[in-house]
C-alpha cells in the first residue's frame, strides 16, 4: 500500500510544489453530485461542445472563406462545370476530395444541432424544478445567453457554406436586419458592407465570428458558468430527509463521478460521430450553389431557428407605415419583436418570479414540477407557444404529406397560438393543483392511520 | 385533454375536403367489339364528355376545351391517373390508373383526333447532362418542385415529388404545364435542355447519398426530427442508465 | 578508533526502536469496497475492443472507405469506451453517498470589502465631481473605441438600398446573356431576366417575366404602357425577406382553379401580376416593383424606365424616392 502512494506521490508534489493546486483538488475531487439524471443534461451540452471544438478545427484547416468565383471540376459530376464560389468549392472538397472529411463535417453539424437540442433540455429542467432562483440567477443568465448565442453561432456556421439553401437563409437574415425600426437600414449596410448581397468581406466577417469570436464566447462563458455552479454547489432533490437547503448528500466527484461522467463524454461524442458517419446532414452538393436569383420550395433553417420562420410566415401582409416613412416592416415582428421577447422572458423570469411570490430566500433544494403550479403553467405555457409557431413553420410539409390545406392551416395557427397556451396554462396549473392536494391526502391519511394505531395500542 | 380534443377539431376543419371518391369508370358495354377509335370515342363520352364537353369543346366552370390538348395531354393525364377528376375544383393528384392499357390508348389517339394537339413526345434521357439539368431544374423547376424534386406547396396547391414520374411524363408535364403548372415550349427550353431536365429528375429519385441515410433530402426539417426522435432520445437515455449512482433497497 | 566509532553506530542502528511501518491505521478519505473480478474482466475486454475498433478506424482511413465505414468505426470505438466507463463506474467505484454543507453567507468578508473600498476614499471630498467626470470620460472613450466599427459599411449613405441597374434603354437578357425578343415570351410560363451589360449581383438585378391577355390587365394609374403586349416584369426578389419568387401558379382552367400569382418559396407570399404585382396572401408589406418595358425595333424587350418602388424587403426609407431624385 505504501509502494501504490509513492507511484502517485512523485508527479502530485511535483505538480503541487510549482503550482499550489494540491488544496483547491482536494476539494474539488470530493465534491459532490446530485444523484439523479437530470442533472447529466448539461454534460451533453458541454461535450457537444467539446466535439464541435474538436471537429471544428480539423474544418478551418481545409475550408476558404472566400467569395471569389471558381468553376468546379471535382469528382461531383452533377455540378461539374458549374461556377460557384471558393467556400462552396472548398466545402465540396471536403465532402468528397478530403478523406475522412464528409465525416468530421457531418459530425460537427450533428454536433451543432444536438448542442442546442440539450440546452434546450437543461434549461427545462432547470427551469421546471426552481434551480434559476437565488443564489444562482448570474448562473442561469450566463446559460440563456449561451443559449443565444449557440444560436447565432449555428446560423453563422451553415450560413458560410454559400450553398443554395443556407444562402437563402442569409438573405432573410438580412430582410430581418433591415426590419428593425428606424436604425435597420443602417444597421444592414453596416452588418454586410452595403446593400444586400453586400461586400466579399461578410463572408470573413462570418467566419472570423464562427471560429474565434463566438467559441471563445463561448468557452468563456462555460468556464464562468461552471465555475458558478461549482461554487454554489448543485441543487438537489428532496429524497432524503438530510438534503435540506443548508446540507446538501450527493457522491463525490472521484471515484463515484468521474467514470460515469467521462462515459458520457465518449458516449456523446459516439452518438455524434455515429450520425455524422451514417446520417446525411445539409447535403450541400444536392442544393448546389447559391445565386441571389434562384430559390428553391421546402428551405428551412436548422431546427433550432425553425420558430423565427413560423412567426415569419404567420404574420399577415402589412408594413406599418407612418406617412411615406416606413416604421415597422413586417419581419420585424417574427424575426425580432418574437425571439426578443422570449429572450427578455427568460432572462427575466427569476425576478418576475421573486417579484410575484415575494420568494427571496435561498434554495438549494429543488421543487417538483407540481410544487410550483404556477411557474409550471406558465412554463408550459410559454413553451407551447414557442412550439406551435415553430410548427406553423413547417406547414407546407404537412401540405405535401398530409395534404392539409395551406392557408387554411396559416389560419389555424394564428389562433391556435394564442388559444392554446392560455388553456395549457389553467390546465398545467390545475393538474400540478391537483396532484399535491391528492399527497397531501395521502400524507393525511397515513399520518392519521400511524396514530391511529399508537392510539389504540 | 380539451386542448387536444380542440386542436383536432380545428384540424378537421382545414383538413383536405374528403376527395369525392373517383368517379366509377363508365365503359361500353360490348367493349371488346369495337374499333380502337370506336372505343376511344366511348369511353370519352362516357368518363369525360361530363366535363369536357361531347367534343371536348369543354363545359364552363366544369372542364378545359380539350381540342388543342393532343395526345401528349391525354396521355399525361390518363397515365399519371389525373383524370378522371372527381369534382372539377380538386386537385388533380397521381393515383392508380383505372383504365387498362388498351383504353388508355384509345382514349390518347381519340382526343388527339378532336384537334391540332402535340403528339406523344420522345424523350431519350442519357442525351441529356444531369449537371445541365441540375442548373435548368434549380431555375425554372426547383421553386415548387423543391430542388431534389421533393415537392412542395404554391399556395395553397401540393406540389408533388416526382419520385414516381416517369421520363415520358416530365416532357409531357413541360410541355403542357398541367393544373397550376407553368408550361414550357421549346422555345423556353429546348428538347435538349428537357432531355437534361429528365435526366437530373431521374438522378433526383436516387441521387448521390454520400453522407450516408438520406432522410428525404429535404434539410433541415427531417434532420431536427432525427436530433430530437434518435439523437436526443439516445443521449436521454444514456443519462438514465448512467444516472443512478446509488442503489437504493 | 575509526573501528570503534563504526561498532558504536552499528549497534545503535540496530539497537533502536524501528517504528512499525503502519501506525493506528490512518481513517480512510474514500470508502474501501468490495472487489468484482467480473467487472474488471468486462472493463478490459471493452477496451480492447475498443483499441481494435479505433484500429480498424485507422485501417479504414487508409484504403479510403465510404463515410459510414468510418463513422462506424469510430463511433464504435468511443462508444465501448463509453461503456468500459460506465461499467466501471457501476461495479468498479465504491458507492459513496455523502453529506456536506451548502455555502455559507460571509457578511465579515462582504462588511470588509465594503469598507476597503469606502476608507480609501478618505483623500476624496468631491466624490459626485470626480464620479460625472469619469462616467462622462469612460462614455466619451468608449464611443470613441466603437466609432471605427461605422467603417464595416456605408452606414451614412442609404443611397445604396435604392441602386438599382435597370435604366430606360437598357436591355433584356435571359440567364444565358441572350437578348429576350417578346415573340420568345409566352403566356402560362415565365422567365428570369437579367440587366444586359451590368452585374447580376445585386438585388435589383433579377426580373421576373410573365405574359398575359393584354385585356387582363387591371395596372394602377400610370402604368397604362408599362405592359407591351401584356408582357409583364417585375422584381424577381420578395418585398418581405429577400429570397427570389421563383414560383408561378398558372391556372389552365381558371373558373376552378386558384389566380394566377408570382409565390416565393421563403413564407409565401403571393403577388398578383394584372394588377402590376399587389400582394393577394403572405406577410409581404409592399407590392412587388414592377418594371416599364418597351419592345425595341429589333423585338427584342428593353426597360422603359425604372422600377415602380424600391426593391427588396422593406426598410425605415423604402418608400420613399431615392436621394438623388428628391
Amino acid at each position: 500500500m505504501v509502494r501504490r502512494q509513492a507511484a502517485t506521490a512523485e508527479p502530485i508534489r511535483f505538480i503541487d510544489e510549482r503550482t499550489g493546486a494540491a488544496p483547491f483538488a482536494r476539494r474539488m475531487l470530493r465534491y459532490l453530485f446530485p444523484d439523479h439524471w437530470s442533472f447529466l443534461l448539461g454534460e451533453v451540452a458541454l461535450y457537444a461542445f467539446v466535439v464541435l471544438v474538436g471537429t471544428g478545427i480539423y474544418l478551418t484547416l481545409f475550408f476558404e472563406p472566400s467569395l471569389a468565383d471558381t468553376v468546379y471540376t471535382g469528382v461531383y459530376g452533377p455540378l461539374q462545370g458549374r461556377t460557384m464560389s471558393e467556400a462552396y468549392r472548398s466545402a465540396l472538397d471536403i465532402s468528397f476530395e478530403v478523406d475522412a472529411g464528409l465525416l468530421m463535417r457531418q459530425t460537427h453539424h450533428w454536433a451543432a444541432d444536438v448542442f442546442v437540442a440539450a440546452i434546450v433540455l437543461h434549461l427545462l429542467r432547470i427551469f421546471f424544478t426552481g434551480a434559476f432562483r437565488k443564489p444562482r440567477e448570474l448562473t442561469y443568465l450566463i446559460g440563456v445567453v449561451m443559449l443565444f448565442a449557440a444560436l447565432l453561432e449555428g446560423y453563422l456556421g451553415y450560413s458560410m457554406v454559400d450553398d443554395l439553401l443556407s444562402g437563402m437563409g442569409l438573405a432573410i437574415g438580412n430582410g430581418v436586419a433591415l426590419s428593425v425600426p428606424v436604425i435597420g437600414g443602417d444597421l444592414a449596410l453596416l452588418l454586410w458592407g452595403g446593400a444586400y448581397p453586400g461586400d466579399p468581406t461578410f463572408e470573413s466577417r462570418m467566419y472570423i465570428a464562427h471560429v474565434l469570436l463566438f467559441p471563445a464566447l463561448l468557452a468563456t462563458l462555460i468556464g464562468l458558468h461552471l465555475a458558478l455552479v461549482a461554487s454554489r454547489h448543485h441543487t438537489q432533490f428532496r429524497r432524503l430527509r438530510a438534503q435540506t437547503d443548508r446540507r446538501l448528500v450527493g457522491v463525490p466527484t472521484f471515484p463515484g463521478q468521474a467514470p460515469r461522467s467521462l462515459g458520457l463524454m465518449f458516449a456523446v461524442a459516439a452518438v455524434l460521430f455515429a450520425l455524422g458517419g451514417l446520417v446525411q446532414i445539409n447535403p450541400i452538393w444536392l442544393w448546389g450553389p447559391y445565386e441571389l436569383a434562384l430559390s428553391t420550395n421546402g428551405a428551412q433553417p436548422d431546427w433550432y431557428l425553425g420558430w423565427l420562420i413560423g412567426g415569419l410566415r404567420l404574420m399577415p401582409g402589412f408594413d406599418v407605415t407612418i406617412g411615406g416613412y416606413t416604421l415597422i416592416p413586417n419581419p420585424f415582428w417574427g424575426g425580432v419583436l418574437f425571439p426578443a421577447i422570449v429572450m427578455v422572458v427568460l432572462l427575466g423570469f427569476p425576478w418576475i418570479e421573486r417579484r410575484l411570490t415575494g420568494d427571496r430566500s435561498i434554495h438549494n433544494v429543488l421543487d417538483r414540477p407540481r410544487d410550483a403550479p404556477a411557474r409550471t403553467g406558465f412554463g408550459l405555457a410559454f413553451l407551447s407557444w414557442v412550439f406551435l409557431i415553430f410548427v406553423a413553420g413547417s406547414a407546407d410539409r404537412a401540405t405535401v404529406f398530409l395534404g392539409l390545406d395551406y392557408a387554411g392551416q396559416i389560419a389555424f395557427y394564428r389562433v391556435a397560438v394564442w388559444v392554446v397556451p392560455a388553456l395549457v396554462f389553467f390546465i398545467a396549473r390545475a393538474a400540478c393543483r391537483a396532484l399535491q392536494r391528492a399527497e397531501e391526502l395521502e400524507r393525511e391519511q397515513h399520518a392519521a392511520e400511524t396514530e391511529g394505531r399508537l392510539v389504540g395500542r | 385533454m380539451r386542448a387536444l380534443l380542440a386542436a383536432v377539431l380545428l384540424l378537421l376543419v382545414v383538413a383536405p375536403p374528403a376527395a369525392a371518391d373517383p368517379p366509377p369508370i363508365v365503359r361500353p358495354a360490348n367493349a371488346g367489339g369495337l374499333s380502337p377509335r370506336e372505343l376511344g370515342a366511348q369511353l370519352f363520352a362516357g368518363n369525360c364528355a361530363r366535363c369536357h364537353g361531347s367534343n371536348g369543346e369543354g363545359m364552363a366552370g366544369m372542364g378545359p376545351p380539350l381540342q388543342d390538348a393532343g395526345a401528349l395531354a391525354a396521355d399525361f393525364y390518363l397515365r399519371t391517373g389525373y383524370m378522371p377528376l372527381g369534382e372539377p375544383q380538386e386537385q388533380p393528384e397521381r393515383s392508380r390508373v383505372r383504365f387498362r392499357e388498351p383504353e388508355v390508348r384509345a382514349l390518347v389517339d381519340y382526343v388527339a383526333t378532336l384537334g391540332d394537339g402535340p403528339p406523344v413526345p420522345d424523350v431519350d434521357p442519357e442525351a441529356g447532362s444531369v449537371s445541365q439539368g441540375l442548373e435548368q431544374f434549380t431555375e425554372h423547376c426547383a421553386g415548387c418542385h423543391q430542388v431534389v424534386a421533393e415537392g412542395g406547396v404554391v399556395t395553397s396547391v401540393r406540389v408533388p415529388p416526382l419520385d414516381r414520374a416517369t421520363p415520358v411524363q416530365i416532357a409531357e408535364a413541360v410541355r403542357t404545364g398541367p393544373y397550376v403548372m407553368p408550361k414550357f415550349s421549346e422555345s423556353d427550353i429546348s428538347d435538349e435542355e428537357l432531355a437534361s431536365i429528365i435526366a437530373y429528375v431521374r438522378y433526383a429519385k436516387a441521387p448521390d447519398d454520400a453522407g450516408g441515410w438520406g432522410i428525404g433530402h429535404l434539410g433541415p426539417f427531417p434532420e431536427g426530427m432525427v436530433t430530437w426522435l434518435i439523437a436526443a432520445v439516445l443521449l436521454v437515455a444514456v443519462c438514465v442508465v448512467i444516472g443512478k449512482r446509488v442503489s437504493r433497497p | 578508533m575509526r573501528l570503534r566509532g563504526w561498532m558504536i553506530a552499528l549497534l545503535v542502528l540496530l539497537g533502536r526502536r524501528r517504528r512499525p511501518r503502519h501506525d493506528e491505521p490512518e481513517e480512510r478519505i474514500v470508502a474501501a469496497g468490495p472487489p468484482s473480478p467480473r467487472a474488471e474482466l468486462a472493463v478490459a475486454a471493452l477496451l480492447v475492443l475498443a483499441a481494435l475498433a479505433a484500429a480498424l478506424f485507422v485501417v479504414l482511413y487508409a484504403i479510403e472507405a465510404s463515410t459510414q465505414a468510418l463513422g462506424g468505426a469510430l463511433a464504435g470505438a468511443l462508444g465501448l469506451v463509453a461503456a468500459a466507463l460506465i461499467v466501471a463506474g457501476k461495479h468498479l467505484v465504491v458507492e459513496e453517498e455523502l453529506p456536506a454543507a451548502y455555502p455559507e453567507p460571509h457578511p465579515e468578508d462582504q462588511a470588509a470589502v465594503g469598507r476597503i473600498v469606502g476608507e480609501s476614499g478618505s483623500r476624496i471630498t468631491r466624490k459626485r465631481l470626480l464620479g460625472a467626470a469619469a462616467g462622462t470620460a469612460g462614455c466619451a472613450l468608449g464611443a470613441a473605441l466603437v466609432t471605427p466599427a461605422l467603417s464595416l459599411g456605408p452606414v451614412f449613405d442609404p443611397s445604396s438600398l435604392y441602386r438599382a441597374p435597370w435604366r430606360r434603354g437598357r436591355r433584356l437578357v435571359d440567364t444565358a446573356g441572350e437578348p429576350l425578343l417578346a415573340d420568345g415570351i409566352a403566356t402560362e410560363t415565365f422567365y428570369t431576366a437579367f440587366p444586359e451589360g451590368a452585374s447580376r449581383d445585386e438585388l435589383g438585378a433579377p426580373l421576373v417575366l410573365v405574359r398575359v391577355d393584354p385585356s387582363e390587365l387591371r395596372l394602377p394609374p400610370g402604368r397604362e404602357d408599362w405592359a407591351p403586349e401584356g408582357i409583364l416584369a417585375f422584381s424577381k426578389i420578395c418585398t418581405h425577406a429577400g429570397c427570389a419568387v421563383s414560383l408561378y401558379r398558372t391556372p389552365k382552367f381558371e373558373p376552378v382553379q386558384p389566380r394566377p400569382a408570382l409565390v416565393c418559396p421563403c413564407h409565401y407570399s403571393a403577388f398578383e401580376p394584372v394588377t402590376g404585382g399587389q400582394v393577394i396572401f403572405g406577410p409581404a408589406g409592399r407590392p412587388l416593383p414592377q418594371l416599364p418595358l418597351m419592345i425595341g425595333a429589333g423585338r427584342e424587350l428593353v426597360a422603359a424606365g425604372r422600377y415602380s418602388g424600391a426593391v427588396g424587403p422593406s426598410w425605415s426609407g423604402v418608400r420613399k424616392p431615392p436621394p438623388e431624385r428628391r
